[in-house]
């Protein structure tokens, strides 16, 4: 177990970089994560994304959405998801979104 | 600390039985989603995933499958169909049907779907120049994600470096 500190706050994440406790998670805390992922800004598009990341996660049990429920739910083409987070958008999106790493094959 | 090379992975598809399309597709996918690499090959009875009048017809028979139990249908235990049945008329669209069913039921999509969304994630598509030749199909008899057909040899240029999954 590890932490990484944001702005004077400390988040604590796993060994793999997933925020432990989803609830503390932070806008702050998402623009972090995604440097980290190499994504310098976050447009209105990533938030969306992300956005809906989190309310599914919320109404599953925590369990972090599938490519395909992203771009069923979020109303966007996966050509679009890929190039806004280019190079393995599971688990970025679940990590800036502050949830658990996915478990879904779809 | 030099910098990483991306992993790579490259599938060879050559079975166009229903169930042995999808291993490909699930592990490409899942590989696209976690920044890999992926190529596909499709070879010999493969090429019916990426033909036009094909992906949307692939079918699972159960004569000589002797993995195929009667559960899928909802009879409990480990009760094989015996093979003579397997061969009746209609049997090959039952257990087609079945699959597909149990493939909704788990948000799984069909084939031509989920080439198209691994297409749309980055996956390069290419047909085997033999296979292609032998059967005497085009580049047209292809759903649009194919970028080429191209020879064993140029597959092995294309993967250097890249895990290679035969399917």
């Amino acid at each position: 177990m590890a932490t990484k500190k944001v702005k004077g706050v400390a988040y604590e994440v796993n060994d793999e970089g997933f925020l432990v406790d989803p609830t503390t998670w932070t806008k702050e805390y998402a623009v972090e994560a995604a440097k980290e992922e190499g994504l310098e800004e976050l447009t209105e598009t990533h938030w969306k994304v992300i956005d809906f990341a989190r309310q599914s996660a919320a109404t599953a049990g925590g369990a972090s959405p599938t490519l395909r429920t992203i771009t069923d739910g979020a109303a966007i083409t996966t050509k679009d998801l890929f190039a806004l987070f280019p190079k393995g958008p599971a688990k970025k999106v679940a990590k800036i979104a502050g949830l658990k790493k996915p478990e879904g094959c779809v | 600390m030099a910098k990483e090379q991306p992993r790579k992975i490259a599938f060879i598809c050559s079975k166009g039985n229903l169930d042995m399309a999808y291993p490909a597709l699930v592990m490409g996918w899942a590989a696209l989603g976690n920044g890999i690499e992926v190529t596909i090959f499709f070879t010999f009875w493969g090429m019916d995933m990426i033909n036009k009048a094909r992906v949307d017809h692939l079918e699972i028979p159960p004569v000589a499958n002797s993995s195929m139990k009667m559960n899928l249908m909802g009879v409990p235990g480990y009760i094989g169909i015996p093979q003579f049945m397997g061969a009746f008329p209609g049997m090959t669209a039952f257990a087609t049907h079945l699959m597909h069913k149990k493939m909704e039921d788990l948000k799984v999509p069909p084939v031509r779907e989920y080439l198209q969304m691994l297409v749309d994630g980055g996956a390069k598509l290419f047909a085997c120049k033999m296979s292609v030749d032998m059967m005497g199909l085009k580049k047209e008899d292809f759903i649009d994600g194919v970028q080429d057909i191209v020879t064993a040899g140029d597959f092995m240029d294309m993967t250097d470096g890249a895990q290679i999954i035969f399917i």
